[in-house]
């Protein structure tokens, strides 16, 4: 690289019983691809919100292009050239294209200008986009080229990129890799953070790994193997689920036919959703967000009704049960979000248990409830995951991510279900608590239960399915056996071609 | 600069002192306030919360607690359930209204006959006449899903109109001289809420009270009900994923404190007040949700929010005889309790921490 | 009974000054609600201002330093309760309803001195030649300074949102704070300000009440205003130009309410007192049966507590 655009020496940002980011010291150069690659909570956020003014580091200086650079805030950031695309949108869906990019502009021409703007900067780097269209109605990569445009019309120095492939299809990703190069080709620095290790060593030229807070190394993805670059990040050797070779019992469920009309206002409709589910089976849904994962959840946990015989179990139909009569016959869902949906935040975790366990685990005798037993059904979790808690008696705001997501998925696998829904089971958990989630649902598969994971992870899918389905705009994709598929055929299927055709 | 910080966990002491702290800063801040009224501020601080259970006259007082905060407690029991479960009734003065006027009208119907099953059936009618009121929003939310808490409220203003219809038309005393007003139900043995013990001032509506707080604290603490309302409170989503059915919570929520209030209206008028006139209702269905908020949504915490708040209305009108204090300075009084009490809450959840160079709050 | 005592050009003339109270608090409460905060003390700044901007006007004989004082009043109100909701993160309807109840202590303490007397006149547009054409005449040109007051904040509520920068800032603030924050934008500071413009317009509508309509001070004489002002927030979708409507109509049914206790129609007064609460409640049913067209426009972030964390 022949000049640094960005120099960044010794920033260190703590929070209480934190050190987010511990001594980073490392150079951006102009027109360069730089990879910040990390485990969740590695500290990869901390550092850009410091880059972007929206965070002030403790110690440490920062340079642009030679000049101190110490944002306030990020408007000041942009002002000195530095724009960022969130990994969570900072859209507003009730707004236009137009009026969301307005937004993210210092000074937005007036409304036709913007326009043409925003028309010109598509054309140039490959993004179609339609500045009158609500940004509730469009889908995740469409949304994703919104926050691009907008970053691209204030000219930026550097363009940090936070997770920009977690929603896209493998399609979709090789489109953005093109705009990026071109972005390269005009001399934007980018800053690429990312945990997708194959898709740095193709796009980036630089890599800087963060481990705990601190830097480990900066180094050339491509002259790395993945591997190497994975135990790097970790700081550790990986195991990877195994899943045990089963043949697949009979059928357990069976859903036929299952449609459901928009819930709000920007929701998506599920239209005519037909599969099948084996003992012993793990079905894996992959799909980009927005597409029907939520709605697919919630009729199969029951908290949508649907047409009874939509959902049947062992030829008891049960699309018109609420929640608690599924569980009871042996139908538990995990859903994605796990502050807020899957448990009370402000509850303890014995109050979560019960949340839940009420029914199988006879938690309740005619109404009344019995806290005692459920703070044993707690304890149990907590132990047999490895649930890293003071105990139960805590709330479940104050558990991490992985922990939390390790106490949702062990309540219900404990259970004993016969049929288990987990949606996007490992979404920001650390690689360790990943792995284990995974392995718990192998084993349920393995002792006879048929498991269906809803993920936007293919690594993941491609791990622990048997069979494979892709949803798309509400649709599923036929399920086909995960062995015989390869990534092209999987990401022609997320597009929503169905791979029959 | 001052930074808030979300603890990990709610902080259970924060939860008891926020509540004490929201009082004794309201003393501080209703002095101010008499202050700048002219009035001298620690005599009236003493006449309002010192002299209703202390003074030469307290005995007078004390039973008067009870007669005022018994209603207070009963509403606010209602209230609580709801409020935890983000359903708002804030129309309980319409229900009180409507239990007055069903039960008063259940006696006035049959007078002037005596019979043990009067009583009885005033208070079934009383409680049915709430319950029935508070369900015209409840079946508006789960049907249309109308806004409960406009809904609720607007019906207080048809209440009141038909509270003057009543004391004006149908329920007038006949032998009233032409005067606004029904028969005066103490005068009338098997419909009077008389006291149980003479001198204490416990009638049938503290026995009521007591009750309800009782078995409010079971169905938080120990019944599906209550769970799937606090969780409801809680993360509307997380309920229900648990299976709870909000139409039938509203139902429930809305009926239980449509029910009390209605009762509470019904003791009111047939021992206290003891006829239905214009000015039968003195706001207690509006005290009653700064009761259940001071209270903590708690119910043996509403119990003791209820005896303070009567304490100032008690102690509101020694002040209005003896220093001159307008009445409606308690109404003040009262509101500003309650600012304090939701500034302080926040530190049940949050911590203060001085900020050292980050970037605004 | 005398139906054909009521006149439609003195009813129309008279609705647009009944509406004005509700009119002036409900386009202020939907800038509060378009910035995603919902402030349910509308009825106890209301008072608040009909109280301030009594005893300003009875103090210096002038009904313009009355409304003046009547929207300082009912900002200074709502400044408690955005203390609360934006920098103690309390509860937004549990402060809301305890800023009503203040409201209406604090008036009727303060104003027992106000009662029965009769404030300062205030004067009416008036003028010489246009005020005299039949019909338009009353219905156009012969008000107070507050129904062009009101008719004025409504075109500007509405040009600010639709066309300025300002307003775009405070859609998305009330769209997502989250997202609004991640720009840069001050979340909390827009969220005050919008609060404090709608304890203003609240204000102004209590003195348009206590000055104008009735024109006299009594405890609690909003009866309620506050909250049909919340409810054609509701009604009008937060839209400004169906805020004026539905104030209007409002306007409409408690002048012919009015009108038909005067002419003596045979049904008590008590019930027609009553109906402009029902009517009230049956437009939010109406209103809410096709709730997903409105939702469209209803803020996303209504009455979410904004914490900025890390």
């Amino acid at each position: 690289m022949s000049k640094t655009l960005l120099h960044l020496s010794g920033l260190t940002k703590a929070y209480p019983g934190v050190i987010a980011n511990d001594d980073v010291s490392f150079d951006i150069g102009a027109g360069e691809i730089h990879a910040l690659l990390g485990e969740n909570g590695a500290g990869k956020s901390t550092l850009v919100k410091m880059i972007y003014g929206l965070v002030r580091p403790d110690h440490g200086t920062m340079l642009l292009a030679g000049d101190n650079f110490t944002p306030a805030e990020p408007r000041a950031a942009r002002a000195a050239g530095v724009a960022m695309v969130f990994q969570h949108f900072s859209l507003f869906e009730a707004l236009s294209v137009a009026e969301n990019i307005a937004l993210g502009m210092e000074n937005p021409p007036k409304a036709n200008a913007l326009s043409t703007g925003i028309t010109d900067v598509s054309q140039a780097y490959g993004l179609p986009l339609d500045p009158e269209r609500l940004v509730g109605d469009l889908s995740a990569g469409e949304r994703q080229r919104v926050e691009i445009i907008r970053c691209l019309l204030q000219k930026p120095k550097l363009l940090i990129m936070d997770e920009p492939t977690s929603v896209l299809t493998p399609q979709e990703v090789t489109t953005l890799f093109t705009t990026l190069r071109k972005l390269k080709a005009d001399g934007t620095s980018i800053l690429y953070i990312s945990h997708k290790l194959e898709e740095i060593r193709t796009l980036c030229e630089t890599a800087t790994i963060l481990r705990g807070g601190k830097k480990v190394a900066t180094c050339d993805p491509r002259e790395k193997s993945a591997r190497e670059l994975a135990e790097m990040m970790v700081g550790g050797t990986l195991n990877s689920a195994k899943l045990q070779k089963t043949t697949l019992g009979e059928v357990v469920l069976k859903v036929s036919d299952l449609s459901l009309p928009p819930q709000t206002a920007f929701g998506t409709s599920l239209k005519s959703i037909s599969f099948q589910l084996h003992k012993g089976e793990v079905l894996g849904i992959g799909g980009v967000a927005g597409n029907g994962q939520d709605e697919l959840l919630a009729c199969l946990s029951g908290e949508v009704r649907t047409a009874a015989d939509a959902i049947q179990l062992n030829g008891v139909s049960l699309g018109h049960m609420p929640p608690n009569t599924r569980r009871a016959l042996g139908v538990l869902a995990a859903p994605e979000e796990r502050l807020g949906h899957a448990a009370a935040p402000d509850m303890t975790l014995t109050e979560n248990a019960m949340l839940t366990a009420m029914t199988r685990k006879n938690l309740s005798h005619s109404g009344f409830l019995d806290w005692p037993r459920a703070e044993a059904y707690a304890k149990l979790v907590i132990d047999q995951f490895d649930v890293r808690t003071p105990g139960p008696h805590s709330a479940a705001r104050s558990l991490s991510g992985g922990n939390l997501q390790k106490f949702v998925i062990g309540r219900e696998v404990l259970q004993d279900p016969e049929v288990l829904i987990v949606n996007q089971p490992t979404w920001g958990v650390d690689a360790a608590a990943a792995a284990d989630i995974r392995q718990a649902l192998l084993d349920l598969a393995s002792r006879g239960a048929a498991v269906i994971v809803i993920s936007q992870d293919l690594d993941e899918l491609m791990e622990i399915s048997t069979n494979f389905a892709a949803l798309n705009a509400g649709r599923l994709s036929d399920a086909r056996p995960m062995a015989e598929l390869s990534l092209d055929e999987i990401g022609l299927l997320l597009g929503g071609a169905d791979a029959a055709a | 600069m001052l930074r808030l910080e979300k603890r990990p966990n709610p902080s259970q002491a924060w939860g008891y002192l926020a509540p004490i702290l929201a009082v004794i800063t309201t003393m501080i801040g209703g002095g101010v306030m008499f202050a700048l009224l002219g009035k001298d501020p620690f005599e009236a601080i003493r006449t309002i919360f010192y002299d209703p259970l202390f003074s030469e006259f307290a005995w007078y007082y004390r039973p008067q607690l009870l007669i005022k905060g018994a209603p207070l407690i009963l509403i606010a029991i209602g209230l609580s359930m709801g409020f935890r479960a983000g359903i708002w009734n804030i129309g309980a003065e319409g229900q009180y209204i409507i239990g007055a006027i069903c039960g008063a009208g259940a006696a006035l119907s049959v007078y002037p006959l005596d019979s043990v099953f009067i009583f009885p059936v005033m208070i079934l009618f009383g409680a049915i006449g709430g319950f029935a009121w508070a369900m015209i929003p409840a079946i508006l939310k789960t049907k249309f899903g109308t806004n409960e808490i406009l809904v609720s409220l607007m019906l207080v203003y048809v209440a009141e109109q038909l509270l003057a219809s009543m004391s004006l038309g149908l329920m007038k005393n006949p032998e009233g001289f032409g005067f606004p007003g029904s028969r005066n139900l103490q005068q009338y043995a098997s419909a009077h809420n008389a006291e149980l013990w003479t001198g204490t001032a416990i009638h049938m509506g503290v026995v009521f009270a007591l009750i309800s707080v009782i078995f409010a604290y079971i169905m938080l603490a120990r019944h599906q009900m209550g769970f799937h309302i606090r969780l409801t409170g809680e993360s509307p989503k997380a309920a229900k994923f648990a299976g709870v059915n909000p139409n039938k919570l509203v139902i429930y929520c809305l009926g239980f404190s449509g029910a009390l209030a209605g009762l509470a209206g019904m003791f009111e008028v047939a021992g206290p007040s003891g006829q239905i006139s214009i000015d039968f209702n003195v706001g207690y269905g509006f005290t009653a949700i700064i009761v259940a908020f001071l209270g903590r949504l708690n119910p043996f915490g509403i119990m003791l929010a209820g005896l303070l708040m009567a304490l100032t209305y008690i102690g509101g009108e020694i002040a209005q005889s003896s220093l001159g204090l307008p009445s409606a300075a308690i109404q003040a009084l009262q509101g500003m309790l309650l600012f304090f009490l939701l500034a302080l809450d926040m530190l049940t959840n949050f911590k203060i921490k001085l900020a050292k160079a980050e970037v605004r709050i | 009974m005398d139906l054909s005592a009521i006149s439609p050009t003195l009813l129309v003339a008279s609705l647009m000054v009944a509406a004005t109270p509700i009119l002036l608090a409900a386009i202020g409460e939907l800038v509060v609600e378009k910035s995603g905060v919902l402030n349910l003390g509308v009825e106890g700044m209301m008072i608040t201002g009909a109280f301030s901007g009594f005893a300003a006007a009875v103090l210096t004989g002038s009904p313009m330093v009355g409304f003046l004082c009547a929207a300082i009043g009912g900002a200074a109100l709502s400044v408690i309760f955005a203390i609360l909701t934006q920098y103690f993160l309390s509860n937004q309807v549990a402060t809301g309803l305890a800023l009503t109840l203040f409201g209406l202590g604090l008036s009727a303490m303060l104003g027992q001195s106000y009662v029965g007397i009769k404030p300062p006149v205030s004067a009416k547009l008036d003028l010489p030649l246009i005020s005299d054409i039949p019909v338009i005449g009353p219905i156009l040109f012969s008000h107070d300074f507050t129904v062009y007051a009101a008719l004025t904040l409504v075109t500007g509520v509405w040009f600010f949102l639709k066309y300025t920068r300002g307003g775009l800032i405070l859609r998305a603030v009330g769209e997502s704070h989250d997202a609004a924050h991640a720009l840069g934008y001050k979340v909390v500071r827009v969220r005050i300000l919008a609060i404090m413009f709608g304890g203003g317009c609240a204000g102004l509508g209590g003195a348009a009440l206590s000055l104008v309509r009735v024109p006299q001070w009594t405890e609690g004489m909003t009866a309620g205003a506050g909250w049909i002002a919340l409810a054609i927030v509701v009604f009008a979708s937060w839209k400004p130009a169906r805020v004026l409507l539905g104030a209007y109509l409002f306007g409409g049914v408690a002048v012919l309410q009015l009108n038909l206790q005067a002419a003596g129609v045979s049904i008590p007064v008590e019930y027609l007192s009553m109906s402009p609460y029902l009517i009230t409640i049956i437009v939010l049913v109406v209103m809410s049966t096709n709730r997903a067209k409105s939702a469209l426009n209803a803020p996303a972030a209504l009455g979410r507590v904004f914490h900025a964390s890390r």
